[in-house]
């Protein structure tokens, strides 16, 4: 079967199911709002509008606060969208620093076999028997919280699964003939890897970078709800939860709205990512 | 079943020790010393405070003993909460951290495997897709908006329960932390149970059972639900370690005095040597959980242990 052919029937089974399809307008919906909603929304992420009292408004067409303000009067439309945007921003940076050193590593693993993969993979293993929730908390102890930093942490411990993954596909391409044909002219191993592996293990990468963006922005929340992630001036959602749910009592809109825009998010994210499996690998399903 | 137990235990050691000499050199690494934040100090005092947790003798000293310190279970005192050491503060805080948990666990698995077998056993019907989308829903929704929500609702607008706090032995003040905690590992547990019973069902001894003439009740009871929840067994190392990070947020949103509560504080404050200890202990407990759990699936399944 031709390349062209595989993506064809991808492209054909996804658009057959709907769910897939659902969600993948509905985030298309968040993505363009996160980029846009704080251009339309009237206020500025840091305005405080003192013309309301109290200062925490509950969502109201009339003032322009569509989703409300938070106690400090700030217009939630907008930190809401601009909160999104951070939360995708580092979904997706820590997303391909996971993916670029998993593949790498995997692929090197995988190939080389032996002695070498056995440490590799050790290392690995040894690394999974902590949560790296634990070792992304002690690297934002030891060098300070900061947005870059946050994303490095978290895709430099978030590669273990892709690395595991890749490394399975290298090993079962290492017994295919194109790979022994590379090999009998000469090529070097690392031009192997490159030009032969990690092409060929792209469809499984795609797969599991869409499963991974949801679980790095669950992860960004959890450790800005913890106050521990994005720090002021920048906000992102799991910020926004964590201000909500302490005003929770007096403005429960600053918890509901944040809550509703992350729980969708994720949602779309697991059904696109789910349908994107099935759609290049039948077999998983 | 002895060697099987030693071995296990054997390759348990080096990730240990590997996990405290990472979490060791990496808070060395840290740029600024403990005591930058504050005020000036004058060289002599600073000199003393130094030579008080031992910080004036070499890297290696100091590695030494602090391993010699965690033989007896000595994490040495926190920076920040002066008065009291490492270790006092993870004593004081395990009780309430372990009992949640504890709850927890066996709340998804009291839950999950019945909804997980009941969703296998009506395969495609509607109470299988009910099942399957409640736990799809469960978890994607994180916890730390699940647990908000759930004090809103439950704790104020209906006033059922207490809304956050601690008293020990109080079983009102653990449901909603429980409830919280547990709700993505029932979903997990019901979804694995599914998958493997439909699995077992497939199987060989199985459909020999159902040519014999027993009735599908009686299949489930003596033959396939062993079999079943061997991967949910499989589960419960990767579960405690997930609990023991869920119970971070937990912790915080109800105002339990736990031992995440302590972390977190230890991690915004910068206290190194508590953030330290507290990593040391998480790997060891969840190391220990880990083997506990080989250990269980060895003595269920045979096989395992000759391999």
């Amino acid at each position: 079967m031709s390349e062209g052919g595989l993506w064809n029937d991808a492209w054909r089974r996804l658009g057959r199911n709907r769910a897939a399809l659902v969600a993948a307008g509905v985030l298309v919906a968040i993505v363009a709002l996160s980029l846009l909603g704080p251009l339309a929304g009237r206020y500025a992420i840091d305005h405080v509008d003192w013309t309301l009292s109290p200062l925490a408004s509950p969502p109201s067409l009339a003032n322009g606060h569509w989703f409300g303000t938070d106690s400090n009067g700030r217009d939630l439309f907008a930190r809401v969208w601009s909160g999104t945007r951070v939360s995708l921003l580092v979904a997706v940076l820590a997303t391909v620093v996971s993916l670029v050193i998993g593949v790498a590593w995997g692929a090197t693993a995988g190939y080389l076999g032996g002695r070498v993969d056995g440490w590799m993979m050790r290392f690995v293993d040894v690394l999974y028997a902590l949560p790296y929730m634990f070792f992304v908390i002690i690297l934002t102890v030891v060098f300070g919280r900061s947005l870059w930093l946050i994303f490095l942490a978290i895709g430099a411990v978030g590669w273990l699964t892709m690395a595991r993954i890749v490394r399975g596909q290298a090993m079962a391409l290492r017994q295919r003939e194109f790979i022994d044909a590379a090999v009998t002219l000469g090529l070097p191993a690392r031009r192997i890897i490159a030009r032969h592996i990690v092409p060929n293990v792209l469809g499984t990468v795609i797969v599991y970078a869409t499963l991974t963006i949801p679980q790095v922005i669950l992860f960004e929340s959890f450790l800005s709800f913890l106050g521990l992630g994005v720090q002021e001036p920048f906000t992102s959602l799991g910020r926004l939860v964590a201000e909500g749910a302490t005003e929770m009592e007096t403005a429960p809109w600053q918890l509901l709205v944040p809550s509703s825009v992350l729980a969708l998010l994720l949602l779309c994210l697991n059904f696109l990512g789910d349908g994107l499996r099935d759609a290049l690998d039948p077999r998983q399903g | 079943m002895l060697s099987y137990t030693l071995r296990r235990l054997l390759g348990v050691v080096p990730t240990f020790l590997l996990i405290v000499t990472a979490a060791f050199f990496l808070m060395r690494a840290a740029p600024g010393g403990p005591f930058d934040a504050e005020q000036t100090l004058p060289p002599e005092i600073e000199a003393n405070l130094q030579a008080a947790y031992g910080l004036d003798q070499p890297v290696l000293v100091q590695f030494g003993r602090y391993l010699a310190g965690l033989l007896q279970g000595d994490l040495g005192p926190s920076f920040r909460m002066k008065d009291f050491t490492v270790a006092e503060l993870i004593g004081k805080g395990l009780p309430v951290t372990l009992s949640i948990g504890m709850a927890a666990l066996a709340l998804a698995l009291l839950i999950g495997v019945p909804l997980g077998l009941l969703a296998a056993l009506r395969q495609n019907r509607w109470v299988d897709h009910a099942v399957m989308t409640l736990a799809l829903v469960g978890m994607a929704v994180p916890n730390f908006v699940v647990a908000p929500v759930l004090a809103l609702a439950l704790g104020i607008h209906l006033g059922w329960l207490p809304v956050a706090g601690w008293q020990p032995g109080s079983l009102r003040h653990m449901v909603l932390p429980v409830v919280t905690l547990a709700l993505p590992f029932i979903a997990y547990v019901a979804r694995l149970t599914r998958g493997s019973l439909l699995e077992v069902l497939q199987s060989g001894y199985v459909r020999r059972a159902r040519a014999k003439g027993l009735a599908p009740s009686a299949i489930v009871r003596r033959h396939a639900l062993k079999p079943t929840l061997l991967p949910v067994v499989s589960f419960l190392g990767p579960a405690a370690a997930a609990l023991l990070t869920g119970s971070l947020v937990v912790e915080q949103v109800f105002g339990l005095p736990g031992v995440g509560r302590y972390f977190v504080q230890g991690a915004i404050n910068r206290d190194y040597t508590l953030v330290m200890g507290m990593v040391v202990f998480y790997a060891a407990l969840i190391l220990l959980l880990n083997l506990l759990v080989d250990l269980l699936y060895g003595w269920l399944d045979p096989r395992i242990r000759h391999e």
